[in-house]
């Protein structure tokens, strides 16, 4: 049973989504099968990190071709937290989806497309094969290409068109990277490479090769000179779909980089400096950039450019304390941001509008709500002993450790305007006096809703909130997950002794 | 386009191609071929027949949406993927085979059922793509 376990994840999205596309007209039903699923997928997300937590990094060969030749997939502990966290933030999302998003939209196989969504995440999180990984990346753009433009009102096509562009672009240049990659080495397998890549004599043609990929993933990232397909499209879908997109697509970025930074390119000081040049602008533009904005859902997409700012920033630092400061960023960015999506789409629901100058009122009108939703606007600042503050302080420390001054003051300054955006955010929308906003015709106020479907929509909200001050309050837990994977990431001689076993390792030296 | 030598020419095209297409995805284990370029065949077929009789015979003719069959055609490579996980503690998409040789198919195994799917899949999706664009021209 167990020896699969890897697999678990995937074969479950897969499963759903195909179950729902049997199930293309009965809405009612989807709306069902996707919040089961989504908790069996909890579950079983769980169930492969307590695994993979105490037996260690577990592989299985698709199709039963050995390594390096045939696919593999990979769990180490980096992969099964983030396998978690999308079970998370999908089951939310599914529960949010199925009360905000209009029939008209779930008419045209929003769940099954959601779900594949879902198992491109989970496929990119767990392939051991970079190619294999682009296939996935493909499976996710393409998914997310359905969501963003389902529906086809005329601001969404403008922002797809960006989004469409420059993410292809990026698949593109990923692809090219992949072939050259491949032409110095002959192997795709990510392990195998790590070996073969440290062998090349010509570190130029490598370098090059590493800054194509960074390029690629760095336009997926949406890091500093590359992002601004970002805010340009994510304020355009529904909140639901902006709230998948905004938690867990350009994390898969991220999570990209942090894999080949630290597993194929490792050691290389001009690519690191590269790095941490990019993260540091854009810690100051997408922090600058939300600063200026008025529509509540294009704060939060500039709040998403700043704050991958940080995790790219850890990956630049490369010690251990600022890689497991980056992964406690990412785990507690995954759950906030998602969450802050979901919060923007309820306002847009109970008021009509996302302009943060026509907002007001909130908490006169629903002091509980603006409770909850202070908790993921406060987590996001890292307001302590709330979730943000705690990879702030691994960060800061790995920034004197290193003396690097100017990435500690890009840190402080970008928590700083956060803090400033965050608080604007919040007196003008639940503090300042409510506007008379005309009603508009047709709208599905968020009053008029049937309970069930509020508390659909409210449910999630909740569940991530209390996810994030269990990250906050339970730092010590998240630090010590964050810890483990900083160490397997820069010892990384344990991934490659577990795809490939000893025997190959030595051959190789040999 | 209904002329009369190609509303004959399709009655007969139909089975040729369809045929051929199954020939194409059943040599397609070790020679060029396979699922994808059979379903593709399959459905160059039936945008023939479409040309030469009209959509709505084709439609007629095909008795169930094309769309079902991306679900079906799916559902049928997933099995084929998971039969080994399930039945015989295998990896995924491990290739499991009937041990005798039979006559016409070769030897029999879960990756002709991968293959169909994916047959189903490209026929699915060609049609429904090519009756959306006729219908809304």
């Amino acid at each position: 049973m167990t020896q699969q376990l890897v697999l678990y994840p995937l074969l479950l999205q897969m499963f759903l989504s195909i179950l729902l596309m049997f199930c293309w007209r009965k809405i009612s039903w989807q709306r069902v099968i996707s919040i089961v699923g989504s908790i069996i997928n909890v579950g079983v997300s769980i169930w492969l990190f307590s695994y993979i937590w105490e037996n260690g990094t577990q592989i299985v060969m698709a199709g039963n071709w050995k390594p390096p030749f045939g696919i593999i997939f990979v769990a180490d502990t980096l992969s099964a937290t983030l396998v978690l966290l999308t079970a998370i933030s999908g089951l939310a999302v599914s529960s949010f989806s199925s009360a905000s998003v209009v029939a008209a939209r779930l008419k045209f196989g929003y769940f099954p497309i959601f779900h594949f969504l879902l198992l491109g995440l989970n496929g990119a999180f767990l392939t051991g094969d970079i190619f294999n990984l682009y296939v996935w990346f493909e499976i996710i753009i393409i998914s997310s290409f359905v969501l963003i433009t389902l529906g086809g009102e005329k601001a969404q096509l403008e922002g797809s068109v960006k989004y469409f562009t420059l993410n292809i672009l990026a698949s593109m240049i990923f692809l090219t990277a992949i072939a050259v990659l491949y032409g110095l080495t002959g192997s795709l397998n990510m392990a195998d490479l790590a070996l073969k890549v440290a062998a090349i004599e010509n570190r130029g043609l490598v370098e090059i090769t590493a800054i194509l990929f960074l390029v690629a993933f760095g336009i997926k990232a949406a890091v500093f000179p590359l992002y601004f397909w970002l805010p340009d499209s994510y304020h355009t879908p529904p909140s639901a779909v902006a709230a998948i997109f905004g938690g867990l697509l350009t994390k898969v970025g991220v999570y990209a980089l942090i894999r080949v930074f630290t597993l194929i390119f490792v050691g290389d000081h001009f690519i690191e400096n590269i790095i941490l040049i990019m993260a540091v602008l854009t810690l100051f533009s997408g922090g600058l950039g939300a600063l200026v904005q008025n529509n509540l859902r294009k704060v939060f997409s500039y709040l998403i450019i700043c704050h991958i700012g940080y995790m790219i920033a850890g990956l630049g630092l490369f010690t251990e304390v600022a890689i497991a400061g980056t992964i406690f960023y990412l785990i507690h960015d995954i759950i906030v941001k998602t969450n802050l999506f979901m919060v923007s789409g309820l306002i847009f629901r109970i008021r009509g509008t996302n302009s943060i100058r026509n907002l007001g009122g909130l908490y006169a009108d629903f002091p509980k709500l603006s409770l909850l939703i202070a908790i993921p606007l406060f987590s996001l600042v890292g307001i302590p002993p709330l979730s943000g503050f705690w990879p702030k302080i691994s960060l800061i420390i790995a920034g004197f450790e290193s003396e690097r001054w100017w990435v500690v003051a890009a840190i402080i300054f970008a928590s700083l305007i956060t803090l400033i955006v965050i608080a604007k955010v919040w007196a003008s929308v639940v503090w300042k006096e409510k506007k008379e906003l005309p009603v508009r015709l047709n709208f599905r106020y968020f009053d008029k809703l049937k309970t069930i479907r509020k508390a659909q929509m409210i449910a999630p909200m909740i569940f991530l909130s209390l996810v994030s001050l269990y990250i906050g309050f339970g730092a010590e837990h998240i630090q010590q997950v964050s810890s483990r994977v900083a160490g397997e990431l820069i010892d990384n001689e344990q991934y490659i002794e577990a795809v490939l076993g000893k025997e190959q390792i030595i051959d190789h030296e040999e | 386009m209904k002329t009369i030598i190609l509303r004959t020419a399709s009655t007969y095209l139909l089975p040729v191609l369809l045929l051929f297409s199954i020939f194409i995805l059943l040599r397609g284990h070790y020679s060029p071929g396979g699922g994808f370029v059979g379903g593709l065949i399959a459905s160059i077929a039936f945008v023939l027949h479409s040309f030469a009789r009209g959509l709505d015979n084709t439609k007629d003719l095909l008795k169930i949406h094309p769309g079902f069959l991306m679900p079906v055609g799916l559902a049928l490579a997933f099995l084929a993927g998971v039969t080994p996980v399930i039945f015989f503690d295998q990896p995924y998409m491990t290739g499991l085979w009937y041990p005798e040789h039979l006559p016409v198919l070769g030897s029999l195994g879960t990756a002709l059922f991968f293959d169909l799917g994916v047959y189903l899949v490209v026929v699915g999706v060609t049609l429904t793509i090519i009756f959306t664009i006729s219908e809304s021209a």
